[in-house]
């Protein structure tokens, strides 16, 4: 009995993990080799799917504007969330309110924060073209120039999550020695030095987390885009995980939608390697 | 300057959530203004809102969803977490491998099949679509883990000899001790069940069964706010709420939960 103890204990973790995990993953490569509608019988059509998805222009357009949004949503974040941490790690009044302001757009649902970006991007009654009119700037066609929404979607997700990452650089900012840069003051460093040659070396863990974190819940875009455009204009904004959610329900396409998902996954799992690599390398 | 940097940043996070509790609050005609206060004052949308979409029933599931959900990660968490940190067994390690997996797999190549499972197990439009997939989390089992290895062996031989069975040690004796560990796990568990909205819009189709973002969602796109922006800012108002609510309470918690869980991988 006391042997079978921890046995009993971590079976709830054992038996979730076969239904939920271990099995929709065999199951998943499974489908990849079927064409499936749920309602009638799987139909064998060996790599058919992976053919199918090689040509398939609409997924590789999906892939390209997750990427898209991507290689502006990561940079921006780094950029804002280092410069609001620096901000914050020297102040000492007030700092607690400063960071729960950064962080409620973090607490709050996309689906929230989409809707009222929403407004907030609108062509002519949008808060944000009214401050440029009355700047007397140009108005940006921020959800409707199928060059622009994708981006203008990356800035919207650069509000929502950078108050997390502020957070986390703030932690990583604080275990950087004073002493350091005291000592880089007497050598007459210059504040750019000082960043380059002693912060971003002791940060660089946090960078890399920064990095991966964003890159998976970049991956993962879904919800946004959808409320936003619905994937629109001319599919500017269909991002990889809709495209597997329309297959799915609403083409019941079951075996080419888990093969896009199999084929996604492996290529979010191939961009997090080569990541990891870079910075192992680095350090 | 470096004060005005900060505040110009925290208006801009925290000014378009003002406007948008203003916005809810103005007749469809005064939208659109840059003020803070609703120019004509009325609760028009709130009203239309509840009477287009069942949202107080929306809200009683997401709010029952959630609770039990948490419920049971919590307790899986300790009981799975107890083992791993005060057993020594035969496949410990393969519980480990297998907790590293699951972090590390991407959602979108279970997407689908664990949908089959639901369809499969007839749990489409049920609640337990919405519960037994996330009854558990490998984020807490590891931290639960990590919070019973640092307590002392004493206070569990102690409840040894006082003939304490394990699940009583767990959840008399151990789990009162490691209260954090105990919040910050509920906060994250939650928080992202109360704001999920994919998974519930790919297994429930019936209005009734809908948990509150998936209900605004398709709200929103479905075209029933018929361009009516108040309604449609109202609902989402609604969703926010209940965590700005917990959020002002719990704020250092929130901040400190989910750097935890971010710095975790």
């Amino acid at each position: 009995m006391k042997k079978l103890t921890p046995y009993l204990l971590v079976s709830p973790y054992v038996l979730h993990f076969a239904v939920f995990v271990a099995f929709p993953v065999v199951f998943s490569i499974v489908l990849t080799f079927h064409r499936w509608n749920i309602i009638s019988p799987m139909e064998y059509i060996g790599l058919g799917n992976y053919e199918r998805l090689l040509h398939d222009r609409l997924f590789w357009q999906a892939v390209w504007n997750t990427i898209r949004f991507l290689l502006v949503h990561i940079p921006l974040q780094i950029v804002v969330a280092l410069g609001l941490a620096e901000l914050l790690n020297r102040t000492v009044r007030g700092a607690s309110f400063f960071r729960g302001a950064f962080f409620l757009p973090v607490i709050v649902s996309g689906v929230v924060v989409t809707i009222l970006w929403q407004q907030l991007l609108g062509f002519n009654a949008g808060l944000i073209n009214r401050m440029l009119t009355s700047l007397h700037l140009p108005r940006v066609a921020w959800l409707d120039d199928p060059a622009i929404v994708m981006y203008s979607i990356a800035m919207m997700a650069t509000w929502k999550n950078v108050g997390l990452y502020v957070i986390l650089f703030l932690v990583g900012l604080q275990s950087v020695p004073e002493q350091y840069y005291e000592a880089a003051d007497l050598e007459g460093a210059t504040t750019w030095q000082k960043f380059r040659y002693i912060t971003l070396p002791i940060i660089n863990p946090t960078l890399f987390t920064v990095v991966v974190l964003s890159t998976i819940s970049g991956f993962s875009l879904f919800i946004e885009p959808y409320i936003m455009t619905e994937g629109g204009p001319l599919n500017s904004t269909l991002s990889a995980v809709m495209y597997i959610y329309k297959q799915a329900f609403q083409y019941y396409h079951m075996g080419y939608s888990a093969t896009l998902g199999f084929c996604f996954a492996l290529i979010i799992l191939f961009v997090v390697i080569i990541q990891r690599r870079y910075v192992e390398q680095e350090n | 300057m470096k004060y005005f940097l900060l505040a110009l940043a925290a208006l801009t996070f925290v000014y378009p959530f003002i406007w948008m509790l203003s916005a809810s609050l103005s007749a469809e005609s005064g939208l659109g203004d840059l003020t803070l206060l609703p120019e004509q004052f009325t609760w028009n949308n709130y009203v239309t809102v509840f009477t287009k979409i069942p949202l107080g029933r929306a809200f009683l599931n997401s709010a029952f969803v959630a609770i039990i959900t948490t419920g049971l990660v919590l307790i899986t968490g300790a009981m799975v977490g107890y083992a791993l940190a005060r057993y020594e067994f035969v496949g410990r390690d393969w519980i480990f491998y297998a907790i590293i997996f699951t972090m590390t797999l991407p959602f979108q190549i279970t997407l689908i099949p664990n949908y089959i499972t639901m369809v499969r197990l007839g749990w489409i439009d049920t609640y337990l679509a919405l519960i037994v997939p996330f009854s558990l989390s490998s984020l807490a089992v590891l931290l639960f883990r990590q919070a019973f290895q640092s307590l002392p062996q004493a206070l569990i031989d102690a409840a040894r000899i006082d003939g304490a069975g394990e699940l009583r040690i767990i959840f008399q004796i151990l789990v009162p001790n490691v209260l954090p560990t105990v919040l910050t796990i509920t906060i994250l568990t939650f928080m992202g069940l109360w704001n999920e909205a994919l998974w519930p819009l790919i297994v429930i189709r019936d209005e009734s069964t809908m948990t509150m973002p998936q209900l605004v969602t398709l709200f929103s796109v479905g075209g029933r706010a018929e361009g009516q922006l108040g309604v449609k800012i109202a609902a989402a108002v609604l969703l926010a709420v209940p965590v700005v609510i917990l959020y002002l309470f719990f704020q250092k918690h929130f901040i400190r939960s989910m750097a935890s869980s971010g710095l975790k991988d």
